[in-house]
């Protein structure tokens, strides 16, 4: 449980990424760091750019400026497979999810990948039980509901034993319960792992945050600990629409 | 130099046979998305309707400019209401649809009018570039490829109904909250598109030997360039078959006509690969 | 409704099934049909192998690949032209696998990697299947041969010799010997494909096309997968081509042209897509139709197709095999447990089929 900027060397490095499309800037010059198992918030009204700087570091949009490293290595502009391999589990703002498989055969196909069948076997059963999916293990995700298809991406994500976790509005569309043990899985799992967790709920952001980067049109308005953050003045105007200077 | 003239005129012809062929399909797939393999059976159609009506004795600038659109627009139609709007968004099977009516289509012709090959005579004779000889008959091509083209453009911008049509295609929900009916601009693309067909069969069954199986001479190219030119139709379709024209007809003259056509393919593969939107998926994305 | 991994328990029932099926079959029909069957029959089994390509690379890898008969084309060329050549069939059968499989590796790789869509992977394959026929179609004259081969344009190539067992060429398999190399081969191929699917590579294809972000997300290079399974398909129908080729004895342009492509889509249509079974069915049936409606003088055989094909995009969309085995399996669930049904079974069981 490291504050920023507290590490030697940082997990995740980013410097001045911007991008652009076509004649509008979405991120602009992010400077960013993330330490190894730190949890970071990322949040901001819509179109703040947190949705477009989490595509860029998942590989799914190349940047126009800057440069990203993932502990030593460069990723900027990386291809989204090659980052997965790095050991960064992504989850998605839009589930997704092999809706046609069983919940079973997605944790597998997620887990399998270069490993020997007895292990990707007891990876399955083990995230299935931490994720309370082993009832429902045999059932095809595309006819399940909203907030168990988001579980079962996350362990999707987990299945790959990742060193990083990005999650897109892990809690979108769950209810007040799925919510909680989201939070309390989040906690969890930043016990051993570095996480990046965009989201609007505010109520979840608070059972989950220490430190909270606040974007506003394209930048980086503040970085501080959740307290100070959702109590700063400004942050509160950008949520309204009062635009800070 | 008079090489050069012979050679730039048959460019010029190759462009807009390219685009006669092409404008059809093009409304149909930048309006609608549809893939309509039928294309060249509309095409076919339209050449047949020349034929016959030649036969029956009607002139020929009506037989081959007037009747053709209307017959195969009809046509058109018909398929629209009895196949085509029962798979609108099931893409793949729109394109199996359209593949089974361009069958359909040949062998509905073939038990009507038989196998054999027919012909219209050109009605126009020759003129000279320099020492060679040049069939007038290109210059009508020209003008009606050229013509189409511009009426289409006219159409769009200017009209309510180009308007309407726009509207819908880019977004059908908020058109039907204003009152259109977005069956009826699908119904009236559809049936538009195939007049298209309709007419370039008419004009290039003087050129062309026409039996029931003479589409699929076209299709190929007709879509390859269609894809080429990308989302907007007027001036896609323009610069597409520019381009492609160009690289057929001067291929063509260096070597064969069959080189030519795989000249032609092969640019166009090539130029998807740079440019996956299509040339107006890059450049010109606003224009119609 | 089924997993798209065909890897539980009854689908390893009716590949068992499948396969005892295909021997019968294989060992039977010499004994049942006389030689116009048999020879008819080897035709239909060089077609199935064609739709087990198509339905291969469309139906489990997600590829829309419209122009299979390019690969079916090259096989068959490949074949023959390499069988007058050399003498021994031995050779010319792994070139006509290996000859597409090499073009559909470079033509897989400027499609995939240059990352064009769906629908354009559709048209460029079409196009290219055009442009081979373009070209193989103009080589008439002898000056287009290849070592002892003449291309013979649209005229095509007669007389090119039948499979021998390795290494004695002189003694060419007789009509019941093609049969038994044809029949035997669709069924190792049936297998080999069942097998891919059941292995990681299979299951990885098909989760690219269940959800390619995911798999991507996961660690998969979706362009390559979808390469080795364009491959593949083009290796299988490139075999097809060459028992094609032996069929007749025979090959010209048109196992190039757009009717080709357009059959073996409408056999995996028909037959069911999603399956490996069903483009195979399909083959039968469509060429048993295509036979049947060319040797009445009723209605065109291009009408009917085209009837059949409207119908069943209209009609059965799903294709034959999976509403066959969706009826049997209600039937088989109806005898099993007749129980009046509860409200919250009718709901659970009613969901997307």
């Amino acid at each position: 449980m490291t504050s920023p900027g507290a590490s030697l060397r940082p997990l995740i490095a980013a410097r001045g990424v911007t991008m652009r499309f076509g004649g509008v800037t979405a991120v602009a010059d992010v400077d960013f760091t993330l330490g190894e198992v730190e949890l970071r918030c990322l949040i901001g009204p819509n179109g703040a750019g947190k949705s477009t700087f989490f595509k860029i570091l998942t590989g799914q949009l190349k940047p126009s400026e800057g440069r990203i490293r993932l502990r030593d290595t460069d990723i900027t502009g990386a291809e989204p497979h090659a980052i997965a391999r790095l050991g960064v589990g992504i989850k998605t703002q839009v589930p997704n999810v092999f809706n046609g498989l069983t919940v079973h055969e997605n944790v597998f196909v997620a887990a399998g990948r270069r490993k020997s069948a007895a292990r990707t076997r007891a990876i399955v059963e083990e995230t299935l039980t931490r994720l309370s999916l082993t009832g429902i293990a045999g059932r095809i995700v595309g006819q399940l509901a909203h907030g168990q298809r988001q579980w079962v991406e996350i362990a999707t994500v987990l299945a790959q034993e990742p060193e990083l976790i990005l999650l897109d509005e892990p809690a979108a569309g769950m209810t007040h319960d799925e919510v909680h043990r989201t939070a309390e899985l989040i906690r969890e799992i930043n016990r051993t792992h570095a996480l990046i967790v965009v989201e609007h709920d505010m109520p979840f952001i608070r059972m989950i945050a220490k430190t909270v980067t606040v974007f506003n049109q394209g930048r980086i308005l503040v970085e501080d600990t959740v307290d100070k953050v959702l109590a700063d003045p400004r942050v509160r105007d950008v949520y309204l629409g009062k635009q800070a200077a | 130099m008079d090489l050069v003239g012979l050679l730039a005129f048959n460019v010029l012809t190759g462009i807009a046979t390219l685009i006669l062929i092409t404008l059809g399909l093009g409304v149909i797939y930048g309006m609608m998305r549809i893939i309509n393999l039928a294309h060249g059976e509309f095409m076919m159609l339209g050449a047949y309707t020349a034929v016959m009506a030649t036969g029956a004795g009607v002139n020929i600038w009506i037989a081959m400019l007037v009747l053709p659109p209307l017959v195969v627009g009809l046509i058109g139609l018909i398929l629209e209401r009895t196949v085509i709007r029962f798979l609108y968004g099931r893409m793949m099977d729109t394109m199996l649809a359209t593949w089974g009516i361009s069958l359909g289509l040949i062998g509905l012709v073939t038990t009507l009018y038989g196998n054999v090959v027919r012909g219209v005579s050109t009605p126009v004779g020759s003129f000279d570039i320099g020492r060679y000889g040049a069939s007038l008959y290109s210059l009508v091509i020209l003008v009606t490829a050229l013509s189409a083209l511009a009426a289409m453009f006219l159409l769009l911008r200017f009209t309510k109904f180009g308007l309407i049509l726009r509207a819908t295609m880019q977004n059908p929900r908020m058109a039907a909250a204003l009152g259109v009916q977005p069956s009826r601009i699908y119904m009236a693309t559809f049936a538009l598109g195939a007049a298209l067909a309709g007419l370039a069969g008419g004009v290039l069954a003087p050129i062309s030997g026409v039996s029931p199986a003479m589409g699929a001479a076209y299709i190929a190219r007709a879509f390859i360039t269609v894809l080429g030119g990308g989302p907007a139709i007027i001036t896609g379709t323009g610069l597409a078959s520019t381009l492609f024209g160009s690289i057929n007809e001067l291929v063509s003259f260096k070597t064969t006509p069959v080189i030519g056509d795989v000249a032609l393919l092969t640019a166009a593969i090539l130029l998807i690969r740079v440019l996956p939107q299509g040339i107006t998926g890059r450049y010109l994305r606003r224009s119609l | 409704m089924n997993s798209a991994f065909p890897s539980n328990r009854a689908s390893a029932l009716g590949f068992l099934a499948t396969l005892a099926l295909g021997l019968a079959i294989l060992f039977g029909a010499p004994h049942v049909l006389d030689t116009f069957g048999l020879v008819q029959c080897t035709g239909f089994a060089a077609l199935a192998m064609f739709g087990l390509s198509q339905g291969f690379v469309w139906g489990f890898a997600g590829v829309m690949s419209f122009g299979q008969a390019a690969f079916l084309g090259l096989g068959g060329y490949a074949y023959a032209v390499s069988v007058i050549n050399m003498g021994d069939s031995s050779i010319p059968v792994l070139l006509s696998i290996l000859v597409p499989m090499a073009f559909a590796g470079l033509l897989g790789y400027f499609m995939f990697y240059g990352r064009i869509s769906d629908a354009y992977i559709g048209v460029i394959t079409l196009t290219v299947s055009v442009i081979l026929f373009q070209l193989v179609n103009a080589t008439s004259g002898s000056q287009y041969r290849i070592g002892a081969a003449e291309l013979g344009g649209f005229n095509g190539i007669p007389a090119i010799p039948a499979l021998n067992a390795p290494g004695r060429p002189d003694e060419p398999l007789d009509l019941e010997g093609v049969w038994y190399a044809a029949m035997g081969a669709l069924i190792l191929v049936y297998a080999f494909l069942r097998a891919v699917l059941a292995a990681r590579l299979g299951r990885v294809i098909v989760a690219i096309r269940e959800n390619e972000t995911r798999a991507q997300l996961i660690g998969y290079d979706p362009r390559l997968y979808k390469l080795i399974a364009f491959m593949l398909a083009a290796g299988v129908a490139g075999l097809a081509g060459c028992l094609y080729a032996n069929w007749g004895g025979f090959i010209s342009p048109t196992v190039f042209a757009l009717p080709m492509s357009a059959q073996v889509i409408i056999y995996v249509l028909v037959g069911g897509l999603g399956t490996l079974v069903g483009p195979m069915l399909g083959a039968v049936l469509i060429q048993a139709l295509i036979i049947a409606a060319g040797s009445q003088n009723l209605i065109d055989s291009n009408l009917g197709l085209g009837l059949v094909l409207v119908g069943f995009v209209l009609l059965v969309p799903q294709g034959l095999l999976p509403v066959a085995r969706g009826a049997a399996l209600r039937l088989v669930e109806r005898v099993r447990a007749p129980r009046p049904a509860k409200a919250a079974d009718t709901l659970v069981t009613e969901s997307a089929r």
